[in-house]
């Protein structure tokens, strides 16, 4: 980290100098992940919380043979959903808590620099959440065809998209009196979509859909990642701003 | 203290006029549809609130949009009436619903795409007043309140266009109807009378409690600044 203060840019202008909005967002998301790496304290309760979900599935939905076939989509995004908000919500109250939010909104970069690097934090901790619960589930239930690149596609994109909204709404649910219980009550709604049509994306991929089947939640899924990563990129400046 | 205007009082004696023509229109003059007999009066009054419903929701949206731009307190005061008046007359949808789809469809709810929609927009709604109920600051709610108003705008029609994916059994009596569609009618036009003017009446009753909640908002805040005062 001492190294950015030898970087050359910094030497011809110490007194402007003003990171890109790359290295900002990387900057960022660099903190994160090694803060997250010493403590371990969000994956570690992620990953127990996701296992106890599934845990509970198993004996709620009896998820023998006949049932996995219809829900294993079902359950797995259901296990993800609420892992993430858990992660989210963590990874912004530590922000708030200690003031660090502060010094990053005081920081001479783009605000935007800030939600991006928040936000591929935040989807970094989903993904490797997703990539130790699949194999998992897998080993579990004895479900190799998640491994096909196309379920993990869809399994991404979904989580892109969920991840957006999310840390939006998680940068607001910190700064509110009803803190840890709203961030649910404001993200599942929104993301109402998101869940469905990777559920119907993912689960018709398990079922052998042809490609034109999935095709259509496949689209809406772009769709709404691209619409909502937007809004959230140009409206963050209006929920930190103080 | 400003008394209520001259305009609203006329505007709130209107509503009640066509609120009254509408349902005689409705429950007497509409013809009795064969198939499904009196129980489809319902209809008239059930679009004539979802209209008005989702009226009120692209309002709030586009009022969110509007207050994030020009920062004026008063497009926060439109889009928290338009969001309050457009809940409600959007529940007032769903249970008429319900009412219709009993001896229809023989059952209260079933998931499909129009039922789907309406419920997640309605918890996106009750989700926005959760959110604005946590925070003091008046400039953060409106902020805040802004910010998920247009989330909220945005994605029901996504989730609308997800959900139908699935499957749906909703009639559509304006357009084309789905051929697993059940409980769909034509209209003869005395029902074409009563449907018209039942959007017009609740077009007028939506602009006159719009006006009422508007009012209101700005009667808070003057309490708010008055009671600010007396404790400085």
């Amino acid at each position: 980290m001492a190294d950015t203060t030898k970087s050359p840019s910094l030497e011809k202008q110490p007194m402007e100098y003003r990171p890109s909005f790359f290295k900002a967002t990387m900057a960022i998301v660099q903190k994160d992940l090694s803060a997250e790496f010493r403590s371990r304290e969000l994956l570690s309760a992620m990953l127990v919380f996701s296992m106890l979900v599934i845990l509970i599935f198993n004996f709620a939905l009896e998820l023998d043979i006949k049932v996995r076939q219809s829900v294993t989509a079902g359950v797995l995004w259901t296990t993800f959903a609420f892992a993430g908000t858990l992660g989210l919500n963590r990874s912004m109250a530590v922000e708030k808590d200690r003031g660090c939010m502060d010094g990053l909104l005081l920081a001479p970069v783009d605000r935007a620099a800030i939600f991006f690097g928040k936000a591929i934090s935040n989807l970094a901790f989903m993904l490797i959440v997703e990539a130790i619960v699949l194999p998992l589930y897998a080993l579990l239930y004895n479900e190799v065809r998640i491994f096909q690149p196309s379920f993990l596609g869809v399994i991404l994109l979904g989580s892109i998209g969920y991840i957006a909204v999310g840390t939006l709404l998680s940068a607001m649910s910190v700064q509110t009196r009803t803190r840890d219980v709203l961030l649910p009550i404001l993200l599942f709604p929104v993301a109402v979509p998101v869940l469905l049509a990777s559920v119907k994306a993912s689960g018709g991929l398990l079922n052998n859909a042809t490609f034109a089947e999935i095709l259509v939640p496949l689209n809406l899924l772009i769709v709404y990642d691209v619409i909502f990563i937007a809004v959230a990129f140009m409206v963050f400046d209006f929920v930190v701003e103080e | 203290m400003q008394s209520k205007p001259i305009a609203l009082t006329i505007l709130d004696i209107v509503s009640i006029i066509v609120l009254g023509i509408a349902s005689y229109l409705a429950l007497v003059f509409a013809p009795t549809e064969a198939v499904m007999g009196d129980v489809q009066r319902v209809f008239y009054f059930h679009i004539g609130t979802a209209w008005v419903g989702l009226v009120g929701f692209v309002l709030a949206a586009v009022s969110g949009i509007a207050y994030l731009i020009t920062k004026d307190m008063r497009w926060d005061r439109f889009e928290v009436a338009a969001v309050e008046v457009s809940t409600m007359f959007f529940f007032i949808t769903i249970v008429l619903g319900s009412i219709w789809a009993r001896p229809a469809w023989n059952t209260w709810w079933t998931w499909d795409p129009r039922l789907t929609t309406a419920a997640v927009t309605e918890l996106i709604y009750i989700a926005y007043f959760m959110l604005r109920q946590g925070i003091e600051d008046p400039d953060k709610r409106a902020r805040f309140g802004a910010v998920y108003a247009l989330l909220g705008g945005l994605s029901a029609p996504i989730t609308f266009m997800v959900i139908r994916l699935f499957r749906t059994i909703h009639p559509v009596v304006i357009g084309n109807q789905s051929a697993e569609a059940q409980g769909g009618f034509s209209m003869t036009p005395d029902m074409r009378t009563a449907f018209f003017f039942a959007l017009f009446a609740f077009t007028i009753i939506f602009i006159d409690m719009m006006w009422h909640r508007i009012r209101l908002g700005g009667l808070q805040e003057k309490v708010e600044q008055l009671k600010l005062n007396v404790s400085i």
